[in-house]
């Protein structure tokens, strides 16, 4: 860990917690069951009061671990931000504790997460979708979810027999067509995506 | 549909209703002249005043992130104009200098100076917006009329220097799209002359209107505390007595170098609100005219960023090294180191943030985006409980959120 | 812009008070002339809408500045803006409320055809659940080029056989 006060006092309360490499702010990979007494610390010794982010990163299926939670904390008097992040013990069913008892701005946060990747926080006292609707079967923001969409049926079962409209993968015509992250530049070349070829054709097997 | 709606507990204090009546559930949204955008509210009501309210947002969730993990980071840049469609150049910059900060990439003091003014003009544009849309939900309509008015001269400047109206798409990482044009910053010079008198003349309309002040003054209060609890960022947390202002407290692209004043409110109701915004676009105005004083000449782009700003293009077009990386950036994008960084900008609509996970490469691992109006819309839940519903209609103006960022 | 209505004729001499002319013509002309858009403000586009009824562009001059946010009482649905899967039964809603006729003008390319967004929350194009009359591309279409579709929309609507419409049963 870099030598700050913030990580100092959290060396010294929590010896499990370990530093995570950062490109900005102090940054600490913190074991699930710890993250609540963690941000509890900051908040009240630390004096970072402002919750201003919670997220999720997704590592990929076959990674272990694959889901890892992230939280921002910022500071109004010291005027820093902090990142902690906890992984998810289990890719199955991700589960990380729930903030909002702590801040109440946790609470839209944390039901974000949760529908773009699937991650329950336990203790959340509403955990239902925000973003997508509330019978949307899947988790977009994984990395197996393709970026098209997977079919499915319209919110709302009156207006889907009226006009036959259904929730159809986009036309993506074989993209996203991008060069994969994390890779060198011999492999980096462009590569198609291979999503949706058409809604009207069949991918040419 | 269905007809009983349960809503979840928001930690504000709530009445039963009067022996003998029953309360009402309506849908106020998403499609409703007053809700700024999509917006769905569920209300519960008994008579006029409202004991419940549930936002429901993600109307407009296009999916920005996933496609920012499918795209280079130069190709999002467009996707970040549609955030705040209300102030697309500030946008522009807080993404750029989010990514440059991952790359640990300085840009030289004109194309700072250049990303302040144009995040300045973005700011009056989208405060004129806030005001115009706000007095028009109240009932003013000549405050929308003139307000429009002026960003139409707005519009007009930016698309001299970007070719669009609004949706920008200026700036790219480790530098901007192109210079300004020739006598621009004269342009804008003389649209502030003008400005401040037309800005006196609008807020004139409102500030000491008595059903303006009925309608607004002690309407919707929202506490420091809660303001802080709940994530709000910019004038609203402002206007509730917090003065932080990330261009002061935490400044980037050189604000620092400008001398300015960030209003601070006193009660946290909707009027302080309005009074926080029309004094931001004066100190706008200020930052402004510090610029264009001592505009700086020199490079507008990062020239020492070979795997990340395009080279100049008459030497893409004769040189075949530039030709190559020229080709390299727009297929592969440009190359940044692995790593993760925070950035947060203060946008007019807040602090909207950028989480930039790269593995390398020219495409992000992961991009999430903080925006300022999906935490300022959390506190609804709270806030709306006791108002009526002629005063809900104040207060989505006075919050001035938009849902594009929201829902992004 | 506007041709010389060659289909009402009055002379006052001949017919004196009574004014001859084709049951289409008329009808098409009233309705045309005041056309009231439904706002469907969802995104972007929306502001260039709201651009259009302030006071450069001006969309009073063809009869169209009452934007009525009250289905029943608009005659054209304009879609501004990116249609999700989740807003678009409530588009598909808002349509049927609206009273015949009634037109639908998709403003802008994620209206027309899901746009820039192809991903899995957007609906690629609003055609998909209601019927356009006209499409109008640019992201965001300048004013002007949501003026000229409102003329366009106008000279559509002026050649439907209005009569024969209203008095079918």
């Amino acid at each position: 860990m870099t030598a700050t006060p913030v990580a100092a006092l959290i060396q010294e309360r929590f010896p499990q917690v370990a530093g995570r490499p950062s490109g900005d702010w102090p940054a600490f990979n913190v074991p699930a069951d710890q993250v609540l007494a963690v941000l509890r610390t900051l908040r009240d010794e630390a004096g970072f009061d402002v919750l201003t982010d919670i997220t999720a990163i997704d590592a990929g299926l076959g990674h272990s671990p694959r889901f890892t939670a992230v939280w921002h904390l910022f500071s109004t008097t010291g005027h820093t931000y902090v990142r902690l992040a906890a992984a998810c013990a289990d890719a199955a069913r991700p589960a990380v504790p729930s903030a909002t008892g702590l801040w109440p701005a946790a609470n839209w946060h944390e039901r974000e997460a949760y529908d773009m990747f699937g991650i329950a926080f336990a203790g959340h006292p509403d955990l239902r979708r925000i973003l997508m609707w509330d019978g949307y079967p899947y988790f977009p923001l994984r990395k197996d979810f393709p970026l098209a969409g997977l079919e499915t049926v319209l919110p709302d079962a009156e207006v889907a027999a009226e006009t036959a409209a259904k929730v159809q993968a986009a036309p993506l015509m074989g993209g996203p067509f991008v060069a994969p992250p994390g890779t060198t530049m011999d492999e980096a070349e462009p590569r198609a995506g291979d999503q949706s070829w058409t809604e009207r054709e069949e991918k040419p097997r | 549909m269905a007809t009983e709606y349960t809503f979840p507990d928001s930690g504000a204090k709530t009445a039963a209703a009067a022996p003998g009546s029953e309360k009402m559930t309506i849908s106020m949204g998403p499609s409703h002249p007053s809700t700024h955008g999509v917006l769905r509210l569920q209300l519960e009501l008994d008579g006029e005043v409202v004991t419940a309210a549930d936002p429901v947002v993600g109307y407009l969730h296009r999916g920005d992130e996933k496609i920012a993990e499918n795209m280079t980071y130069n190709q999002f840049v467009p996707y970040t104009d549609r955030l705040d469609y209300l102030a697309p150049l500030a946008n522009n910059v807080a993404y750029a200098i989010a990514v440059e900060r991952l790359a640990q990439l300085e840009v030289p003091p004109r194309c700072q100076a250049i990303r302040v003014l144009i995040a300045e003009l973005a700011r009056i544009s989208s405060h004129l917006m806030g005001l115009g849309a706000f007095g028009i939900d109240v009932g003013a309509w000549t405050v929308f009329l003139y307000t429009f008015t002026e960003r139409e001269k707005l519009y007009k400047l930016f698309e001299e220097l970007t070719g669009a109206r609004f949706t920008t798409s200026y700036t790219r990482i480790g530098g901007l799209a192109r210079d300004v044009p020739d006598g621009w910053p004269g342009r804008v010079g003389e649209f502030c002359d003008q400005f401040l008198p037309r800005l006196e003349e609008t807020l004139a309309l409102l500030t000491r209107n008595r059903i303006f002040l009925d309608r607004t003054a002690g309407i919707g209060v929202i506490s420091r505390e809660d303001a802080i609890a709940y994530g709000l960022t910019g004038p609203n947390l402002r206007a509730s007595g917090v003065p932080l202002d990330l261009r002061k407290d935490r400044p980037y692209c050189g604000y620092e170098q400008y001398e300015f004043d960030v209003p601070v409110g006193t009660k946290g109701d909707c009027y302080d609100r309005y009074l926080c915004r029309g004094e931001e676009m004066r100190q706008s105005v200020r930052i402004i005219r510090q610029v264009l004083k001592n505009f700086p000449g020199g490079d507008w782009f990062a020239r020492d960023a070979r795997r990340i700003f395009a080279p100049p293009k008459d030497k893409i077009l004769t040189s075949m090294e530039e030709l190559i990386q020229n080709f390299m950036l727009v297929t592969e994008g440009p190359q940044l180191p692995p790593g993760e960084v925070y950035f947060e900008a203060e946008n007019p609509k807040g602090a909207l943030g950028f989480y930039v996970v790269s593995k390398g490469g020219g495409v992000p691992w992961r991009l999430k985006i903080r925006s300022p109006s999906f935490c300022n819309l959390s506190i609804l839940p709270k806030v709306c409980v006791g108002a009526m519903l002629a005063d809900i209609v104040s207060l989505l103006g006075s919050l001035d959120f938009v849902m594009g960022e929201c829902d992004r | 812009m506007v041709s010389a209505n060659a289909e009402l004729a009055y002379n006052s001499k001949i017919e004196g008070d009574v004014v001859v002319s084709r049951l289409d013509a008329v009808i098409n002309w009233i309705r045309t002339n005041s056309m009231w858009p439904m706002p469907m403000g969802l995104a972007c586009c929306a502001i260039e809408l709201m651009a259009v009824a302030a006071a450069r562009f001006d969309i009073a001059r063809f009869g169209a500045e009452v934007m009525r946010f009250s289905p029943r009482q608009a005659d054209c649905m304009i879609v501004a803006g990116t249609v999700t899967y989740k807003m678009a039964p409530q588009v598909r809603r808002i349509y049927d409320q609206m009273a015949s006729p009634k037109w639908v003008i998709a403003m802008g390319a994620c209206a027309s055809t899901g746009g820039m967004y192809r991903s899995y929350a957007v609906l690629q194009g609003v055609d998909r659940i209601v019927p356009v009359d006209v499409y109008v591309s640019g992201c965001p279409p300048r004013p002007e080029a949501l003026l000229d579709a409102l003329i366009k929309l106008q000279a559509k609507v002026s050649r439907e056989p209005a009569a024969r419409q209203l008095f079918r049963a």
